[in-house]
């Protein structure tokens, strides 16, 4: 059985939002009590629509971002109170690869220099061994070595992504968070760059953390996914079990709402009345209930839990 | 019955200090009254500028019409004054697109800019055309239009902007909207709000709809008949379940298989390798030789002529002619 790697324990990340001079302190709750967990090796697919706080979740995981409350265990560690060596391991043991290519790479430094950079801080490799690993990696990554040379603006979107993931790579990482890795990539280019992940992913047993909005491409990558709205997770389940048997009403209207693969694809038409509330204000009890074509009363006061419904299948629901 | 809108062999070019791109290159296809069409295509293809140049809104000095028709009712297009097209655009063809904020004027109020079209081309007494704003306005389902006409842009969600967008397109009651990626902004399930409302409008009032998309996933929901650019030219044209059931140029028949879908999982995506080519230097051949697996050397040499493989459906490739 596969080692828990990353446990997010009881996540809040609350952002102060100014209500002027006069007014009470409002707070944006942009992570709300999420609790997730990682195996070893395996991909785990975040989604959800703009605000529900899976970027957030990633910056906290990244160090980028404090917890308001709750914490993120590392192999049983909290990577909050991590200090001297054991941090610089977690550093070097998680990477990222963010949406876009053309603002994730500094312009003016020369691709050699930004794959080597993650193990340069990480004092990993000295002197010489240096460019042998850089070449190796532009090699695993499927670009020539004569990338080394040359700066990030003479390469294509689906090349520059190639180069970040290189560089997420350098460090021989454990862990690698992706978000929204080919949404910015012409749609010729996405499934190279997917496979890409995906055979790096087998190769080297890394684990990761996809967020994405594509329910199609979270399908593809992930070993299990988690839906995210307003702030909470709403379900969790293997990613067969979910896609299959979704539960909570806000993933079957995700599911339903998503673009077809063909015209003659039948789906039960669930459209969602109103906008995503926001997380300044969301609505008591569960946030989801002013759209939910289900809601009951008591949904408008009390919260549901996350709760196990089959196993390794969880939704927070009061169906 | 003539089509509503014809283009024919669209030529624009842009002419910078590196040269000429020829970023629509001879492209022709028709949209009927009530129809959408889809144009595909990823970025740099051309789709944009094809909307563009309906439209007479080419960038200048950089970009100019070469060449070809744009036959609007019978009437060519790139032949009228700038006064003329003036009447025509908000009035008899409208645009969407993508990015509402930046479509949006910030210092006005959404009453104000819903109402410019009906204010710009017809004459309307204040009181009327207050009442004609608010009805567009529950049309495209803004809440409460009464007060929210006095809101500003930045007052609205992405979303209800785009509905806004929407209904400055359609307050005119134009006969042909050119929607250009109107949702990409979009979160998923507003997206699949914004699109049905689309259609309704379209069945309402008997729209022709020119919608440019790079996704397929749009084209399978929302399109009739779809048109698949490639580097500046057409590769194919054909009606939607033709297109996804006997896709016949290879870069259709790529791009449908190498998308993941949500409705079967696969072991591998099957990936084009390389990448689109740079306009400014195109090949003599078919622009697709270096990423197709049919390639054979009379592509190379030469481009391929259009070719009809039914009523509805043709394409530009040396495979599907018959010496």
């Amino acid at each position: 059985m596969a080692e828990a790697l990353l446990e997010v324990l009881g996540l809040k990340k609350y952002f102060p939002a100014s209500g002027g001079l006069l007014r009470k302190p409002q707070w944006i709750k942009a992570v709300d009590g999420v609790s997730f967990t990682i195996q070893e090796g395996t991909i785990f697919g975040l989604v959800g629509e703009s605000g529900c706080g899976k970027t957030t979740i990633a910056k906290t995981i990244l160090l980028e971002e404090q917890p308001t409350q709750g914490t993120i265990l590392w192999r049983g560690q909290n990577i909050f109170k991590m200090r001297g060596e054991a941090l610089e391991h977690y550093r070097a043991s998680t990477q990222a690869v963010f949406q876009d290519p053309y603002s994730s790479l500094n312009p003016r430094m020369r691709v050699g220099s930004i794959v080597a950079e993650p193990l340069i801080v990480n004092s990993f490799s000295p002197g010489r061994a240096l460019p042998e690993r850089v070449s190796e990696i532009l090699a695993e990554v499927g670009l020539e070595l004569e990338a080394v040379n040359l700066y990030p603006h003479e390469f294509s979107g689906g090349q520059r992504q190639r180069i970040a993931v290189a560089r997420a790579l350098a460090s021989k990482p454990e862990f690698i968070i992706l978000d929204e890795p080919v949404s910015a990539l012409d749609v010729s280019i996405r499934a190279q760059i997917m496979n890409l992940l995906s055979d790096l992913q087998s190769l080297y047993k890394l684990a990761f953390l996809l967020i994405a909005h594509n329910l199609a491409t979270v399908r593809y990558m992930s070993h299990r996914v988690g839906v995210m709205y307003l702030g909470k997770l709403v379900e969790v389940a293997e990613t067969e079990e979910l896609y299959n048997n979704p539960l909570n009403p806000y993933t079957k209207a995700l599911m339903s709402a998503a673009l077809p693969s063909h015209p003659d694809v039948q789906r039960e038409e669930i459209i969602l009345s109103g906008e995503v509330a926001s997380p300044l204000n969301p609505p008591l009890g569960c946030h989801f209930h002013p759209r939910c074509p289900q809601s009951m009363p008591i949904c408008s006061e009390l919260e549901p839990e996350l709760l196990e419904i089959c196993p390794g299948h969880l939704v927070a629901c009061h169906l | 019955m003539t089509p509503l809108l014809e283009v024919k062999n669209l030529q624009t070019y842009f002419f910078t200090r590196r040269g000429v791109t020829k970023a629509v290159d001879g492209v022709s296809f028709s949209l009927d009254k009530g129809e959408t069409l889809g144009l595909v295509g990823e970025s740099g293809c051309g789709k944009t500028i094809t909307g563009m140049s309906i439209m007479r809104l080419v960038p200048q000095p950089a970009g100019r019409i070469m060449g070809g028709q744009v036959l609007f009712k019978g009437d060519d297009l790139l032949k009228k004054s700038g006064k003329e097209m003036q009447h025509i655009r908000g009035d008899h063809i409208s645009v969407i697109f993508q990015d509402p904020m930046t479509s949006l004027n910030p210092v006005f109020t959404i009453g104000d800019q819903v109402g410019e079209p009906i204010h710009i081309h017809h004459k309307l007494d204040r009181r009327a055309l207050l009442e004609r704003v608010k009805e567009m306005l529950s049309v495209v389902r803004i809440p409460n239009p009464e007060t929210r006409i006095l809101g500003y842009p930045h007052q609205f969600s992405g979303g209800m902007r785009q509905r806004i967008v929407g209904a400055i397109a359609l307050i005119g009651e134009p006969d042909l909207v050119i929607a250009d990626e109107p949702t990409t902004s979009l979160d998923v399930t507003i997206q699949a709000q914004y699109l049905r409302l689309l259609k309704e409008l379209q069945a309402r009032h008997g729209l022709a709809i020119l919608f440019i998309t790079h996704d397929f996933g749009i084209v399978a929901k929302v399109c009739d008949r779809v048109a698949v650019m490639y580097a500046g030219r057409l590769v194919e044209v054909a009606e939607v379940r033709e297109l996804f059931n006997h896709p016949a140029h290879p870069y259709t028949m790529a791009l449908l298989r190498s998308v993941p879908k949500l409705e079967e999982q696969v072991e591998r995506l099957q990936q084009i390798d390389g990448q689109p080519p740079i306009l400014r230097a195109l090949p003599p051949g078919c622009y697709f030789v270096p990423r197709c697996s049919y390639a054979m050397d009379q592509c190379q040499a030469e481009y391929p002529p259009d070719v009809e493989i039914s009523k509805e459906h043709r394409a530009a490739c040396w495979r599907l002619v018959k010496s």
